[in-house]
């Protein structure tokens, strides 16, 4: 489903994010990315989600070489893959149904179709009693059970986490854990950039392991540790 | 459902997101939307002000016309075949004959027959009254009729027609300057307005781009407010000018009756025309060149 052939990045300050990558990952996938600090890792989700063109190489994402992507076809591009971020980034103004209800209003979903999913992912991620609370109200898990429900809400094919449990107690990250394992249960692709070594050890799922750029170990239910 | 459903959706979305925005920037909206009108009321009054110099050009130049005296011992033919020429000069459109007589009988009339009671002779010569076809050429028909055997003197309302050409000229240069000077002003407010309201919005923008919003999508709420300043000044500017205007010619109308002022709908209707348009495009320019500029999608 996604594929990275010879993947180079080098920012325009001379750095080399990612030197020569090549990774495939199926549908279905858990995928765990590790590696120390300016490894590569936020680099390789922002080039399958298009925010930055590699230097060298091909990514293809469904089928279609996402390098070539017209303009204007970044945003439909864009729809097939939920983000997650450690910081959040939901609207502290909306309310928990409108932070999600947003991510429908931006594909012109109408309101009867927003009325009728958003209840559905809130209820998935264990929201739904608190679909009027604004995200300054919520704990951090909380909140970061927002972010899924919102990636969730569009059925995207694929999800990108990047480091999502950063801000997150020990307890809360591994309830966040399940919840993802769950949506992996029901068929979605799940790449998730992590420092967290105790949760990629006790989950068992694939780990590729980045370090200075390139791929150093990739496994099917590896451990943490990314080599010397 | 389909397109036309999904199309309501995004237009009613549009709309919400420019009213929170216009809501929101509160004071900068104001500044603009009054940027915007003052200078629509300025161009509306400089319009509104050409249009009846040019009236009143209109009526003055059709009572326009070149005097032109005869010799005082013309044969009657000679008479006639001045007449011809004079009909031949280029321009020419209409030609009158009025004899000393006619003359002499107008003038009774105009300053009194008493006044003229101890005149035993006519001093009055004989006159042709001619027309031009363009008030313009009247200089030029004159000094050609000047130049004719048998006329003594030509005379026209000499430097009129230059000074009301002038003066209109004059109106209408003042109005674009200050229209475009004001106008820029306003395209310059705008701008900074839809800047303010894209920076207090960039969070949710990133956000809008993560989440797979288009770039009209994006974009649309911005032009909108925009376009909704432009046109409210605009519309303030047309009701202020439109009931300002007859205030001041019921004043005028009243103190100099026979004054020809435009006061049909129908007449001045396409200074309002003017003025809503130029709203929109005040308010469009500003938005596009900010959202160019601000909104990196
Ligand atoms: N926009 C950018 N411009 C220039 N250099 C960048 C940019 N983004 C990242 N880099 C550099 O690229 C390298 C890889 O960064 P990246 O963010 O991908 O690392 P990471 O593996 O996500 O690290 P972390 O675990 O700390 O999040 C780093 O050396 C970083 O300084
Ligand atoms: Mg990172």
């Amino acid at each position: 489903m996604l594929r990275l052939y010879n993947v180079s990045k080098v920012y325009p300050n001379g750095v080399t994010a990612l030197d020569n990558v090549n990774l495939h990952v199926r549908r279905g996938d858990f995928l765990f990315l590790v590696g120390p600090s300016g490894a590569g890792k936020t680099t390789l989700a922002r080039l399958v989600f298009r925010e930055e063109l590699p230097t060298r190489g091909q990514v293809i994402f469904n089928g279609k070489n996402i390098v070539r992507l017209r303009a204007r076809e970044i945003p439909f591009h864009r729809r097939k893959i939920g983000m997650i971020f450690q910081d959040f980034r939901l609207l502290p103004q909306k309310n928990v149904f409108e932070n999600v209800a947003f991510a429908l209003e931006v594909t012109g979903a109408s309101p009867k179709e927003i009325k009728k999913r958003v209840p559905e992912v809130l209820g998935l991620v264990g929201l739904e009693g608190k679909a009027k609370m604004f995200p300054h109200q919520l704990s951090g898990g909380e909140q970061q059970r927002v972010c899924v429900a919102r990636a969730l809400v569009n059925n995207p094919l694929l999800i990108i986490a990047d480091e999502p449990t950063g801000n997150l107690d020990p307890e809360t990250s591994w309830e966040l854990m399940k919840l993802f394992q769950r949506i992996n249960e029901q068929g979605t692709t799940i790449i998730m950039a992590t420092h967290a070594w105790d949760i990629v050890n006790a989950m068992k799922k694939r780990v590729v392991a980045l370090a200075q750029g390139r791929i150093v170990r990739d496994e099917e239910s590896g451990a943490y540790s990314y080599g010397a | 459902m389909g397109l036309t459903a999904m199309a309501l959706n995004t237009v009613r979305y549009y709309f919400r997101e420019a009213f929170t925005s216009l809501r929101r920037n509160g004071w900068l909206s104001l500044a603009s939307i009054g940027t915007v009108t003052v200078s629509l009321f300025i161009l509306g009054c400089c319009l509104l002000l050409v249009l009846n110099a040019n009236k009143l050009a209109g009526a003055l130049e059709s009572m326009l016309e070149i005097s032109v005296f005869l010799k005082n011992d013309l044969a009657e033919e000679q008479v006639r075949r001045l007449r011809e020429e004079i009909k031949f000069v280029p321009g020419v459109a209409e030609v009158e004959f009025i004899s000393k007589e006619q003359a002499l009988e107008k003038m009774r009339q105009s300053i009194g027959a008493d006044k003229l009671e101890g005149l035993d002779y006519n001093p009055l010569p004989d006159a042709f009254r001619v027309k031009t076809i363009d008030p313009q050429q009247v200089p030029r028909v004159a000094g050609e009729i000047a130049k004719l055997a048998g006329v003594e003197e030509v005379r026209y309302g000499q430097g009129l027609v230059e000074k009301l050409l002038m003066v209109t000229r004059g109106i209408r240069m003042a109005g674009w300057v200050s229209m475009a000077v004001l106008g820029v002003a306003a395209v310059f407010l705008i701008f900074t307005t839809i800047r303010v309201s894209v920076f207090s919005r960039r969070r949710e923008i990133n956000i809008m781009k993560y989440l797979g919003a288009t770039n009209w999508f994006i974009r649309f709420p911005f032009l909108l407010e925009g376009m909704f300043l432009g046109v409210a000044g605009a519309f303030l500017a047309a009701v202020t000018v439109y009931y300002g205007y007859f205030l001041i010619i019921k004043e005028v109308s009243a103190l100099i009756p026979f004054f020809p002022l435009a006061n049909q709908l129908n007449e001045i209707s396409p200074v309002f025309a003017c003025i809503i348009g130029l709203g929109l495009v005040i308010g469009a320019a500003g938005s596009v060149l900010s959202v160019h500029r601000f909104l990196n999608v």
